[in-house]
């Protein structure tokens, strides 16, 4: 078992070396190889893993195996372990499989990009960042990983690397990220400082201590566990793009689809979901920073979703729905429903993928044409795509049958988008019903916009290119047989699993991977939940897509006369709420403002000007003026002498009688 | 005594207008004749405190040799006697400030104005003339027995100038004839006759 | 004044070599004059040497002064040919016109 997880994590990492570094000794069917095997093989040791942990002896809940020493100075003893336990354990199925398939997907959707093994070299790096990310035992492994997974994104997006805006945005994704990563490296130190040290068994240990300290700053006297906590979620705030640090997600769209598909749906994104769950024990000790988690998760859910309603560009849709999902994951954590959060963090990684990479054959396709507008009718020349999106589409509305079968049937996001609903509602808290109220909402407008990319893309008639719809044509197996994988768990996921997360038998699902007092306190709220409130989300899917019907199918005049009756709504939903122009405003013109005064005014007047321009210039000055001696004229020559003799005879007479 | 001191002061007198008047002369011609007369007068100081051999060897060497070759030089130079003249009196003023600070300083050291040293008088009293031996014998004792390195290092001095000026001012000119003795000693029968068949009345 | 001594000659040959030195800067248009002036300053040291060796009873000073006429000649010599070989090329002996070796 310890081999398993060693090969599991170091095999990404291998290949991404072979097909990084050899890339023009092996060539770019090689590379595509031993990328693809790698992640495939990994996948499977997690299936392996997953089973013995999951289903294991309580005993072997939890596997930590040391690699080496990393940091041994002073009090601060940081080492390479890898920690393993369900919660692991999920997450490297997560990971490895969505890889692995997007990975098999990329060998189809990048075959005419000139660097082939550049790309399988990246996501593998990314994989390993990821694995890394999610088997530390330590703090700072835990952020080795995390800087990582943002170096790794930063790449990808900005693949290919001759597109300004491209460029562009991998440096807006990292630079914000940067902010989040700030307070996060913050709350790491708090937890040292309050605990001494930034192990995970040592910091769960104290944490009971931890939550009694207070600690000074600036003159305020605050609570120290809330204070450390609420630094690290700003940190996951900036990896999972929620409100406020949300910028740079539309933009990372600029990367290749499967990018978006791994980085930015199912994997890196959720790294500040896993974060939290992961660090639940002090959460649940820290009522107040979960407060603030709840609050911020839900304002995301509600917020990405009123701007998921109006963008035409098929990416920023499904970026969007991304983001507003995350906040429901995210405030399920904020009510102590860590396994909910992470429930709907698997179904949700398998069909936003599975939404994503379909987009991606559509793209690919229609020749790269992303925007909506220029689509339509595509269900003709791509019909398992077509089919495929759907199941996604179904599974993100969250479509199901209640009530038969114990908790209901359905798509996987029936499962556990109600699941975690019911938690919010069973909370029985102000933020627990505010988020409850705001992610009904929210299902609605999801609903709504998923079903609005269905019928924009697939229905009616198509509205672009001629030469290109002579073109299109159904995308080759390679691309559709990941869409089919990612389809069955989509489909699968949601009902095989409940159990496991969220029902009878979590207790021994999960063991003490995640904290158990609070996730018990909540799942025993959820069954308590009133019928009505079990059934709303469900209701509120089915309107919404219907609604969508009625506004795409029946009558498509409607959408621009409701654009045109709310116009301050719709332009405030189709600019994004202006958060872009206004972090412009306040952020980047000033710091470039004073970029600008410190390079010209600071830098170069000063700086230069006392410097070396001024010395440069002082120097030509006096070397003019004397260069006017060396005439050539003798007899001017002959007046220096004249005159330092005399100087010469006076000196000796007058000075020295 | 009175003779001597009036000739020295005329002497020394003429000697300095005359070298005043090198410097000044609107005519270049006029300098070296000043030039000359200034020499003149130093050999007849020379002739006065006894050492008549470097006397006249200033005469033949300077004036004889020196002073006509610059009058040689300053005669074939084709020089415009019309522009020579601006811009001295621009300097003047400086330069005289200056000459009379230079001149006042070496009067002083030499003590003649009210100095305190009494080095020259010293030296004036124990002045007096070489012993019996006239001038010429007495330089010709020493400069070919001590000092006859110095001697014959002059002479090389002498002959690379010489051959300095000559080189400098050599100059290959076109269509000058030159003989060539070798060529001339070892031409041959062939290059100079040639025996030709000439008809009647019918010319070469 | 009607002594004469080592004095009046030294200063005789003071005033010539002060008469030499300001010929050579303040003369603007004859590179001769320049020469000549330097015949004047070799000239008051000269008489500078023959009055110390006279009054001093030793000849050492008169032979110093033959060698420093040699080398005066010597140099007047080639003073001149370089002045015949700069007007040949250049066609005035102005001193303004002679500095291209400035810097």
């Amino acid at each position: 078992m310890d081999l398993a997880i060693k090969l599991i994590v170091l095999l990404p990492l291998l290949a991404a070396a072979i097909a990084g570094l050899f890339c023009r000794v092996i060539g770019d069917r090689p590379a595509q190889i031993v990328t693809c095997a790698a992640l495939l093989i990994a996948a499977a040791l997690s299936i392996l893993v997953f089973v013995h942990i999951g289903f294991g002896p309580e005993e072997g809940k939890l596997i930590a195996v040391r690699l080496f020493t990393w940091i041994g100075s002073g009090n601060l003893d940081v080492s390479w372990s890898l920690r393993v336990d369900t919660l692991t354990a999920v997450m490297l199925i997560v990971v490895t499989g969505v890889s692995s398939m997007v990975h098999v997907y990329s060998v189809g959707y990048m075959a005419d990009d000139p660097s082939i093994p550049r790309f399988m070299s990246y996501l593998s790096l990314f994989t390993f960042f990821m694995l890394m990310l999610v088997t530390a035992d330590n703090l700072v492994q835990l952020f080795f990983g995390w800087e990582g997974v943002g170096l790794a994104s930063y790449l990808l997006i900005g693949f290919w690397y001759d597109r300004p805006s491209a460029n562009a945005a991998a440096i807006k994704a990292f630079v914000v990220n940067r902010v989040g990563d700030f307070g996060f490296a913050l709350g790491i130190f708090a937890v040292w400082m309050l605990s001494g040290s930034v192990g995970f068994n040592d910091i769960f240990a104290k944490a009971p201590q931890i939550a009694a300290m207070r600690i000074h700053f600036l003159g305020a006297d605050l609570p120290a566990l809330e204070t450390a906590c609420v630094l690290l979620f700003v940190g996951a705030m900036g990896k999972s793009a929620q409100l406020g640090l949300h910028t740079w997600l539309p933009d990372a769209m600029e990367g290749p689809t499967p990018v978006s598909a791994l980085i930015h749906a199912a994997t890196m994104v959720t790294a500040g979901v896993f974060m939290v769950c992961r660090l639940s024990p002090l959460f649940e000790l820290a009522p107040v920073a979960s407060q603030v988690v709840t609050l911020i998760g839900a304002a995301t859910a509600f917020f990405a979703a009123t701007i998921g309603l109006t963008q035409f560009d098929i990416k920023r849709v499904v970026a969007y729905s991304t983001c507003s999902q995350l906040g429901y994951m995210f405030f399920a954590a904020g009510v102590g429903a860590y396994s909910a959060a992470m429930f709907h963090l698997m179904t949700h990684a398998f069909f936003k993928a599975l939404l994503f990479l379909g987009s991606g054959s559509v793209i690919h396709c229609l020749h790269h044409e992303q925007d909506m507008r220029k689509m339509g009718g595509v269900k003709e020349k791509a019909p398992q795509t077509f089919i495929l999106m759907w199941i996604g589409t179904l599974a993100l509305a969250g479509i199901g049958v209640p009530f038969i079968m114990g908790h209901g049937v359905g798509f996987a996001g029936f499962h556990s988008k109600d699941a975690i609903l019911e938690a919010a509602f069973g909370a029985d808290s102000v933020v627990g019903d505010i988020a409850y109220w705001l992610g009904i909402a929210g299902a609605f407008m999801t609903a709504f916009y998923s079903a609005r990319l269905m019928f924009m893309t697939f229905y009616g008639r198509y509205r672009g290119d001629h030469h290109t719809w002579d073109h299109a044509h159904e995308s080759p197996p390679v691309i559709l047989i990941p869409l089919y994988v990612l389809g069955a768990g989509a489909v699968l996921s949601g009902v095989v699993a409940y159990g496991w997360f969220v029902g009878g038998d979590w207790e021994h699902f999960w063991g003490q991977s995640i904290a158990v007092k609070s996730t018990e306190h909540i799942l025993h709220a959820m069954h308590e939940v009133p019928a009505w409130g079990k059934v709303l989300p469900l209701v509120m899917a089915l309107g919404g897509l219907a609604m969508s019907y009625v506004f795409y199918v029946v009558r498509p005049d409607l959408p621009a006369k409701t654009a045109a009756m709310f116009r301050p709504l719709y332009a405030l939903s189709y600019n994004k709420w202006y958060f872009d122009e206004l972090y412009d405003a306040v952020f980047v013109q000033p710091a470039l403002a004073i970029g600008r005064v410190f390079w010209k005014k600071g830098d170069g007047a000063m700086i230069d000007g006392l410097g070396p321009d001024g010395i440069a210039a002082r120097s030509q000055d006096i070397g003019g003026v004397l260069s006017r001696f060396q005439s050539g004229y003798l007899y001017q020559y002959a007046f220096v002498m004249l005159l330092g003799v005399a100087a010469i005879i006076t000196y000796f007479v007058v000075v020295v009688r | 005594m009175v003779l001597q001191a009036i000739a020295f002061w005329v002497f020394a007198i003429i000697t300095v207008a005359s070298a005043a008047m090198v410097v000044v002369s609107r005519n270049p011609v006029y300098s070296v004749l000043f030039l000359i007369l200034a020499f003149f007068n130093a050999a007849a100081l020379f002739v006065l405190i006894g050492a008549e051999f470097v006397a006249m060897i200033l005469i033949i060497v300077y004036v004889g040799a020196v002073a006509v070759l610059f009058l040689f030089v300053v005669m074939m130079l084709d020089i415009n006697l019309a522009e020579i003249r601006q811009g001295f009196l621009d300097y003047l003023p400086i330069g005289a400030a200056i000459g009379f600070v230079l001149l006042a300083e070496i009067l002083f050291a030499l003590g003649v104005w009210g100095g305190a040293s009494g080095t020259v008088q010293i030296l004036s009293n124990a002045g007096a003339h070489v012993g019996t031996v006239e001038n010429t014998r007495a330089i010709g004792r020493v400069l070919y027995t001590q000092y006859f390195y110095l001697f014959q290092v002059a002479g090389l001095v002498l002959l690379v100038a010489m051959i300095g000026a000559i080189v400098l001012t050599l100059r290959t000119r076109p269509g000058i004839r030159r003989q060539r003795v070798r060529e001339q000693l070892f031409r041959s029968k062939e290059q100079t006759i040639s025996i030709v068949k000439v008809p009647t009345r019918g010319g070469v | 004044m009607l002594s004469i001594g080592l004095g009046h000659y030294l200063s005789v040959a003071a005033v010539l070599f002060t008469f030499g030195v300001l010929g050579i800067f303040l003369n603007r248009k004859n590179v001769i004059v320049i020469l000549m002036c330097v015949e004047l300053m070799l000239l008051a040291v000269n008489i500078n040497l023959v009055a110390f060796s006279v009054f001093q009873g030793n000849v050492v000073g008169q032979v110093f002064a033959m060698l420093v006429l040699t080398v005066a000649a010597a140099e007047a010599a080639i003073g001149l040919a370089i002045l015949v070989v700069y007007f040949r090329n250049r066609g005035t002996i102005a001193v303004e016109d002679i500095n291209e070796m400035k810097g």
